[in-house]
């Protein structure tokens, strides 16, 4: 059924894993909160626990402000995390700035969302990649080595011939060839793991997928682990091999890419899955098949007790406005889980 | 098919002046029948929402209108070009028979005015007889009838959510009851379950009400399941227009079809996407003949020296020289 070779054997070596990942927002005391003693937080990400290996694509699915970006930026280590660990290759790390923050950078790259945003318009290509592999020691000892080292990475990006783009400036470049300038900076340093957040939700719907392919085909040659941050689960399926869902700051489920979208296990996964457009479901709009649901996300600073979806959630029981749900193996798929109660053994046998 | 309520008639729109002119619409025809959805797809750059604002005469300079009509069929009475009224019936014209949700809607609420006020104010403009009661209670029927609590009334914008300021600029737009209603992009901003919630609403809405809608978006998947009939626009031209299920069991031009093709499925086998090669095109810089042809796998001889008309096969229209011959 499927025409895409199948993703390497699980036994990768692993890149960068996190582990009970907490990351709360501290929010502007009032006067009045002063005297009350009272601490309020945005809690955006909370015990999350996530791995990269060599030459996978782990997706992060979620509506805006379900926290993945923050992951994001917490592995890349742009914000220090609250609680939780962050391991490159085993090893705890907490960086926060200079030459121990490089090293880290060296090793993790991150392709932001808006690529007329992250390059600096008063700088040409030239200048973008040549800092990238000035910066992390790839840029060899001569002009020629610089010169062939450009080449390569913009050659690595499908941007043929390099010298027609070399000496552009951002501006005269199209959102796709900007990513694409994005992107072999990110491979200047050499890393191994790529955090890309949202790298295509800004571009023209039919050059997303050359981006996507682009990024596939790095990871098979250069053997990168990368995370994909988007809020579209169709394109999770296509490009990834697993997905993760998270909700209000939550992993709610996760698993091989196949099997959360195509048998999606969490009420919430499900509620994403039935609420994307589907061409096949012709003009059938007001059919019984729609989700009837008018929740909206909750808020963050004072979260739903026990599960975070239960107030949405057309299946809750008592147990799940109290007690927070712990990932639960589906069926017999191996590495299949969902935060739910609705998979507890004991409820099952209820 | 049903009457039509506006009729686009070679509309050509330029952004400034003279040589330096840069054409965003070039001779496009649309027609748009009572109480259908018609959808607009195209990428960014394609003159989408140039058409929009274009046909409802709101473009900001130096969007000039330099030829075609737009004549809109009134409920009752004749029908009339909307790029020859004046200013005056222009006003008249303009929400009570076609009223627009503008892209970005979310922050297109006044922060500091209560949603009320803006509700009334479209009233009180269009019919300064009504009396205050009577405008406080159509503004809470309209909120009643988007799905919000009418006790929100006295809300500002920023004390609701995304969602509920998208509901609240639909319920203003169809406050008068009009004939059409645009919407440029509405639920590009909302995630995927506001989206469908929203747009739900919108379907059971148009039954009642019976509006027709203009439907400006980017995401084909999202119009081929709402929409009756699609426009596809490429370069400031509309390459197809056919109804909904033809384009997207059978899209005959192949940027129609490269585009169905970029959006990858969630339902069914797994396949292997190409998106479209290259970028879209600059509209300073069009390549000659078809505009599309610099990233068309089926490119051939005519397609690079001569432009392709948008021809009628059946129900649908094609602009392609594969078809043609």
């Amino acid at each position: 059924m499927t025409s895409i070779p199948d993703a390497k054997a699980p036994a990768d070596e692993v890149v960068l894993e996190a582990i009970g990942l907490t990351k709360h927002f501290p929010v502007r005391r009032r006067l009045r909160d002063l005297f009350s003693n009272r601490h309020d937080a945005v809690h955006a990400v909370d015990d999350v626990n996530l791995t990269l290996r060599r030459g996978q694509v782990v997706a992060l699915v979620g509506e805006s402000g379900s926290g993945k970006s923050t992951v994001a930026r917490l592995l890349a280590q742009l914000y220090p995390r609250t609680g939780g660990d962050i391991r490159l290759h085993g090893a705890s790390t907490r960086v926060k700035a200079g030459a121990a923050f490089r090293r880290y950078c060296a090793r993790v790259q991150m392709i932001f969302q808006d690529p007329f945003a992250s390059l600096n318009p008063v700088h040409t290509i030239r200048y973008h990649l040549t800092r990238s592999l000035k910066v992390h020691g790839n840029a060899g000892s001569t002009d020629a080595e610089l010169e062939q080292a450009l080449h390569t990475l913009l050659e690595r990006v499908a941007l043929t011939p390099p010298e027609r783009y070399l000496d552009k400036f951002p501006h005269e470049l199209s959102g796709g060839q900007r990513q694409r300038v994005a992107i072999a900076r990110a491979l200047g340093a050499e890393p191994e793991a790529l955090l890309a957040d949202e790298p295509v939700s800004m571009l023209d719907v039919s050059i997303r997928l050359g981006i996507l392919n682009l990024l596939r085909d790095l990871k098979e040659r250069l053997n990168l682990a990368i995370l994909y941050i988007t809020h579209d689960i169709a394109s999770a399926r296509y490009f990834a091999d697993q997905t993760m869902v998270m909700y209000a700051g939550r992993m709610v489920e996760g698993g091989d890419s196949e099997t959360v979208t195509q048998s999606p296990a969490h009420p919430y996964t499900r509620l994403l899955i039935e609420s994307a457009p589907d061409p096949d479901r012709l003009t059938g709009v007001s059919d019984a098949a729609s989700p009837k649901d008018n929740g909206e996300p909750p808020s963050l600073i004072r979260p739903p007790s026990g599960c975070r979806f239960h107030p949405r959630c057309p299946s809750a029981m008592p147990r799940c406005s109290t007690d927070l749900p712990v990932p639960l193996q589906i069926g017999d798929s191996p590495g299949h889980w969902a935060a739910c109660w609705l998979y507890d053994t004991e409820e099952v046998a209820k | 098919m049903s009457e039509p309520v506006i009729e686009i008639r070679n509309l050509n729109v330029d952004y400034g002046l003279g040589d330096q002119a840069v054409h965003a619409i070039r001779d496009v025809s649309l027609t748009l029948h009572r109480g259908e959805v018609l959808g607009l797809a195209g990428e960014s750059g394609s003159g989408k929402s140039t058409l929009a604002y274009g046909m409802t005469r709101l473009l900001p300079p130096p969007g000039v209108i330099t030829g075609g009509e737009v004549i809109y069929h009134p409920e009752k009475g004749d029908p009339y070009d909307v790029l020859s009224l004046t200013d005056r019936q222009l006003q008249a014209f303009r929400w009570a028979e076609t009223a627009i949700v503008f892209q970005g809607a979310m922050n297109s609420l006044n922060p500091v005015h209560k949603i009320s006020t803006q509700l009334t104010d479209v009233l009180r403009a269009h019919d300064p007889k009504m009396s205050e009661n009577s405008r406080n209670a159509r503004a809470r029927e309209m909120l009643k009838l988007v799905g919000i609590a009418p006790d929100r009334m006295d809300a500002y914008p920023h004390q609701l959510s995304g969602g509920m300021r998208q509901r609240v600029m639909i319920g203003m737009a169809l406050i008068l009851q009009p004939q059409v209603v645009i919407m440029d992009e509405p639920t590009t901003a909302l995630d995927v379950v506001m989206q469908r919630q929203i747009l739900g609403q919108l379907v059971e809405l148009r039954e009642r009400l019976g509006f027709s809608v203009i439907f400006i978006t980017h995401d084909l998947s999202l119009l081929v399941e709402f929409s009756n009939r699609i426009a596809i626009m490429y370069g400031g031209r509309i390459v197809e227009e056919a109804p909904a299920a033809a384009i997207y069991r059978d899209a005959l031009h192949p940027y129609s079809s490269g585009l169905l093709g970029s959006f990858p499925a969630l339902r069914g086998p797994r396949r292997e996407l190409t998106g479209i090669p290259g970028s879209p095109p600059d509209l300073k810089g069009m390549p000659s003949g078809c505009s599309f042809h610099p990233r068309c796998p089926k490119a051939f001889e005519p397609c690079s020296s001569k432009v392709p008309v948008l021809t009628p096969h059946g129900d649908r229209s094609v602009a392609c020289w594969l078809v043609e011959s």
